[in-house]
């Protein structure tokens, strides 16, 4: 039995969750408000939030000096190609992680899962000088290349705890059948696990378009995605808040999006399953 | 009905990502612990040569280590302080009845979803900026000085700028936890004249405990690497003020080129983080058994 709620109780809680989600969002309001203001408006005293000239010449700006689109192209680039690259090892693995288990199943989920916890400083130095070597500094198949294995053993996690709900009897059934181990996974698995991989590869976008460790120390010109655009922010060279404004909405604009879609998975994701 | 085939087949479509991982962890973690045994310069290349404890000794003893360890522990307690109690009372306000509740939803796990350097960069110039920042405006309204929030509090307001892209992490979970919560029983202490406080000591918290244990080890893995909040606001200064260990060992490598030094100090970043991991393994371990 759901208990009644007066009115008046919901409607100050209403305000409470309100103000407090307004206040937490705000900063991001903030930044594409004023990414529509011309430069002397985003400094006014007082702040006007939202009577003043609007403007787009800061996006233009943007893209004209600091090439927003290549950094996009990369960012896009480099979290869509390790995301699937990692999607085409991790399935195979999880796949018989969760329907043929062994005795050593378990310890080798947590030895990957164990990789996870490896600090990246503590082999920034040997990736460093390994792609200095081989010539991938600043290259966007070497950050292809470490973010799909940083981010590899999260997509087994995910999509292990997503396989792992999948009945096996389906399967059994398909091998009464007659069915082929490839078969089976492509024509009985594969749409059963479409909801549970799309939401990896959403989180996983996520994760990769937003990491701020490799692709800051890897990256100087060439490959640079959108975190190295935004730093390049970092010294201003007069004034520039509209113009910082405007490169920040747009680096996280599309990412946003994202996110909003994929909230619901984002907990089970991010816990390995140890919060649904 | 696994058969011999099955089984084969299965350590066939495992192997790669075993593997692969198996490389990334052996050649880099292995390099990282001969590099940290040599006095090794890339500013002095060919000059390489054994060095035994050297490096572990001056990376151990240097008073920067003291500070940025210190750093480190201030910045992970920190963010977990304010992210769980902000969590947990956000979870709850979220938890009851309310017109909008999906949007208000939207709204507190955007930062999540903002990448380090824009929410690092918008808040020390939009927000913090002793001139032209939102909070210096406030204060000047108020008729108060406005605060150099990161020369005067460099750690301070890294803590708050990490907090913030850390909160939503901890609401959700800890909201999604709440909505598991039996309402029954929480019906039937108040049927029992349980007021708000005891029904939330003594069953929400209850029921919490795992998912806040949940987020702080998740949480403490991540803050142990924060790493561009530092490099775009304050580089880790003034002085050592708002260094941590990540900062510290990369200026090392990267900024000085010491190679051994670096390495020895990530060698000790290595060892800090696995004493944290091995709780969380040990967490999630218990869970996939249930």
């Amino acid at each position: 039995m759901a208990r009644a709620v007066s009115t008046r109780r919901k409607a100050l809680v209403t305000i409470c969750a309100w103000a407090v989600g307004i206040a937490i969002f705000f900063p991001i309001l903030w930044t594409v408000l004023t990414s529509f203001k011309t430069e002397a408006e985003a400094i006014a005293s007082p702040p006007s939030f939202l009577f003043f000239d609007w403007t787009l010449e800061n996006y233009s700006t943007v893209q004209e000096r600091s090439d927003y689109f290549r950094h996009f192209s990369n960012s896009v680039i480099i979290s869509f190609g390790s995301t699937l690259l990692g999607l085409l090892i991790a399935i195979p693995a999880a796949w018989s992680m969760a329907f043929v288990p062994g005795k050593r199943t378990k310890d080798v989920l947590m030895w990957m899962l164990s990789t996870k916890m490896l600090p990246p400083v503590g082999v920034l130095i040997p990736i460093y000088l390994l792609f200095r070597d081989t010539g991938l500094l600043d290259t966007r198949i070497g950050l292809v290349m470490v973010l799909t294995l940083i981010n590899l053993p999260i997509i087994v996690w995910m999509l292990f705890t997503y396989f792992r709900e999948i009945p096996g009897e389906i399967l059994e059934a398909a091998r009464m059948d007659g069915a082929e181990l490839w078969s089976e996974i492509v024509y009985v698995l594969t749409p059963m696990a479409v909801p549970g991989i799309a939401s990896t590869l959403l989180l996983n976008i996520i994760l990769s378009w937003n990491e701020a460790f490799w692709t800051l120390n890897l990256t100087a010109v060439d490959a640079a995605p959108l975190t190295a655009f935004i730093a390049s922010y970092s010294s201003p060279e007069g004034l520039f808040y509209a113009k910082l404004s405007a490169a920040s909405t747009m680096a996280i604009a599309p990412i946003l999006i994202i996110g909003w879609f994929s909230q619901k998975q984002l907990v089970r994701g991010l816990t390995f399953g140890a919060v649904k | 009905m696994a058969t011999q085939h099955s089984r084969a087949a299965a350590r066939l479509m495992i192997s790669p990502a075993v593997l692969l991982l198996l490389g990334w962890m052996i050649i880099p973690l292995s390099m990282t612990l001969y590099f940290s045994f040599l006095r090794y310069n890339l500013l002095i290349p060919g000059m390489e040569e054994w060095a035994g404890w050297t490096n572990y000794e001056f990376f151990l003893t240097d008073p920067a280590f003291f500070a940025a360890l210190k750093n480190t522990l201030l910045l992970v307690g920190g963010v977990l302080l304010i992210t769980i109690i902000g969590g947990v009372l956000l979870a709850l306000l979220l938890d009851q009845p309310f017109w909008g509740q999906g949007i208000v939803r939207i709204l507190v796990i955007a930062p999540f979803f903002v990448m380090p350097t824009v929410s690092a960069l918008v808040w020390k110039n939009m927000f913090m900026n002793p001139v032209n920042g939102l909070f210096a405006y406030f204060a000047k309204f108020l008729g108060l000085e406005p605060f150099d929030f990161l020369s005067h509090a460099p750690l301070f307001s890294i803590i708050l700028i990490v907090a913030w892209q850390w909160l939503p992490f901890a609401t959700l979970i800890l909201l999604t936890a709440l909505q598991s919560l039996d309402s029954e029983q929480l019906e039937a202490a108040e049927m029992d004249g349980a007021n708000f406080l005891n029904r939330f000591v003594f069953i929400m918290v209850p029921h919490l405990a795992r998912s806040i244990t949940v987020v702080i080890l998740i949480q403490t893995i991540f803050l142990l690497s924060v790493f561009a909040e530092i490099l775009v606001t304050t580089n880790g200064g003034p002085g050592y003020a708002s260094t941590n260990l990540t900062y510290l060992i990369y200026a090392q490598s990267l900024l000085q080129f010491d190679v051994g030094g670096g390495s020895a100090g990530g060698v000790v970043a290595i060892i800090l983080a696995n004493i944290v991991a091995i709780f969380l393994m040990r967490m999630i371990g218990k869970n996939l058994e249930a």
